[in-house]
């Protein structure tokens, strides 16, 4: 392993995020705070508790996945969109490094930066909501992976899109929808039994279920059973990767 | 002594038929500057981006400094330094963390002193915190040079790096060249400016459609391949060239007051002394003599020019 050209990676990838903290940290806590004084605050008095947990609290897993989801993809995206895009992808392309030490240092990037944003919103939430975690391990194990999983999916989008447009096309058509249907804001139990079963075929279900477990100790669906959905996701990526790299689809000639 | 780039027979066509290198096979001795010169699409940037693993070749084998490119990639690519045609920088960041990156992009540890080196001996030392969006495109391509050095490379990779570069940057990176091989550093450049091989290569190949012409020994390819002009200047002008000399084809020029003669180094006899004898005996008084040899760019014109009428 050429570990200190995964630093390299990795640090030239951190430097982007803190040359532009501001927009980085900023945004993500404003729309955070929106949310809860808008859900929490003037809505979520109306709402009845779920599952025991008030409204305000209970949103909390979601909004934090919906933020990681949404960085993980966007910053792993641009870290390998954007040297495709200036050009600087031949230094990659030709240093002694195997593709294993190229996805290390972008998608550790990427995941960290979702990492410190899932970190900071779990912060701000602490001011506006009672929020207890009751599996505090588990919890950092499902931010954790999913930061990686949703890294590695926006490594994948970045080598695949052709151009910016490309590069929003997929957060924006896909995962979002996925994240907001996924029960960021509601419990599955609480939907018609047929929108239930269609539910099930969203993979950020079983995400946010898992993560919503983490902090409150109920679940929609089996705790072992997010685990798994994670793992089989984290998994199909790097296969991806590994195909892309060794045919080199649309990085090389 | 090993060459330190050895290519065999390296063929690479694209899904639509084209062949950007039909067969080449190369050898470059250590320390040496060989320049390759071929028109626009020639196969130059191709040659160079399968040697550095930026494109994948269909057939034939690489190696650099013994490792071959594929099986051996990281001995062999911490070996290469690529100086990219292109300007391709990230904008915003410092001049000298991009430095840095790229050591250790190539695995080697991190060492301020020798980046200071290296950014001093291209004069970046000054504009080291500046962002590179801030540089003028003469100071872009220093930057190039300097990421492509900061590994140490034993083999570098100079892909035009004059062009679109104003006169005194091109003389300034021909001394930044010269300082390069006098480290004992191998310098492969490529260029369309002739004078450039000129001045700076030890040899010269030439590449056309895919197909390393020739390469050779500047000095020796001059001499092979020059012809050479003598002139003969009269001290009064000639209205025709006189019937004696008839038999030498002259053509007289300079309103009457030269006569030119074109003859082969490579022939036997040049003919010279017996021109000379000849023109004095038919009563001229010379001015003085003058030869000329033509230069690599009409060697390489008529180089390329036959490989076309040949294809054609």
């Amino acid at each position: 392993m050429n570990w200190t050209a995964i630093r390299a990676i990795y640090l030239f990838e951190m430097a982007r995020f803190f040359r532009t903290l501001a927009q980085s940290l900023i945004s993500p806590v404003l729309s955070t705070s929106l949310y809860f004084v808008v859900f929490g605050a003037a809505i979520g008095s109306r709402i009845q508790e779920i599952e025991g947990v008030s409204y305000g609290a209970f949103i909390v897993p979601g909004l934090i996945m919906l933020s990681v989801i949404t960085q993980a993809i966007s910053n792993a995206s641009f870290g390998i969109y954007f040297p495709k895009f200036i050009g600087t992808i031949y230094e990659l392309l030709s240093a002694p490094v195997n593709f294993l030490e190229i996805v290390a240092g972008y998608v550790g990037a990427a995941a960290t930066k979702a990492l410190f944003i899932g970190v900071i919103i779990l912060i701000t939430a602490f001011f506006f909501v009672d929020v207890t975690i009751a599996h505090p391990l588990a919890m950092v194990s499902f931010l954790l992976l999913t930061c990686l999983s949703f890294s590695l999916l926006g490594f994948i989008i970045g080598i695949w899109a052709g151009n910016f447009e490309q590069l929003q096309l997929v957060p924006l058509l896909v995962v979002t929808p996925l994240v907001f249907l996924g029960g960021a804001f509601y419990s599955i139990s609480m939907l018609p039994p047929v929108w239930q079963t269609i539910s099930y075929f969203n993979p950020v279900v079983y995400l946010i279920s898992g993560f919503r477990w983490a902090f409150f100790g109920s679940a929609d669906v089996p705790i072992a059973l997010s685990l798994l959905a994670i793992a089989g996701f984290t998994l199909a990526c790097l296969l991806v990767i590994g195909w892309i790299f060794k045919s080199g689809w649309r990085i090389r000639q | 002594m090993q060459p330190i780039l050895d290519i065999t027979d390296l063929r690479k066509s694209y899904g639509d038929g084209f062949e950007a290198l039909k067969g080449v096979s190369l050898q470059i001795a250590q320390g040496e500057i060989i320049a390759l010169l071929g028109p626009n699409g020639a196969g130059k940037t191709t040659l160079i981006s399968t040697v550095c693993g930026i494109t994948t070749a269909t057939s034939g084998t690489v190696t650099v400094g013994g490792h071959d490119i594929i099986s051996d990639f990281r001995a062999a690519r911490s070996m290469i330094g690529l100086v990219p045609q292109e300007i391709n920088l990230e904008p915003f960041e410092k001049v000298i963390n991009t430095v840095r990156f790229s050591r250790g992009l190539f695995g080697r540890s991190a060492d301020e002193a020798a980046i200071e080196k290296i950014l001093r001996q291209l004069s970046l030392w000054d504009k080291r915190n500046n962002q590179i969006r801030e540089l003028s495109g003469g100071m872009k391509r220093r930057v190039l040079i300097a990421k492509a050095l900061s590994h140490e490379p034993r083999l570098l990779f100079l892909d035009e790096p004059t062009a679109g570069v104003d006169v005194e940057l091109r003389k300034d990176m021909w001394e930044i060249v010269e300082g390069l091989k006098a480290d004992g550093v191998t310098i492969v450049l490529t260029t369309h400016y002739i004078e450039e091989a000129e001045a700076i290569a030890d040899r010269v190949g030439v590449i056309a459609k895919g197909e390393l012409l020739l390469v050779e020994d500047k000095a020796r390819l001059m001499a092979r391949m020059g012809q050479k002009q003598l002139d003969v200047q009269l001290s009064a002008p000639l209205e025709n060239v006189p019937e004696a000399l008839a038999s030498y084809d002259l053509t007289l020029c300079d309103g009457g007051r030269t006569l030119t003669y074109s003859y082969d180094t490579r022939a036997e006899r040049t003919g010279i002394t017996k021109l000379l004898r000849d023109v004095s005996e038919a009563g001229l008084v010379l001015r003085d003599v003058v030869t000329r040899q033509s230069s690599l760019e009409d060697i390489f014109v008529g180089l390329v020019h036959e490989e076309e009428e040949a294809t054609s």
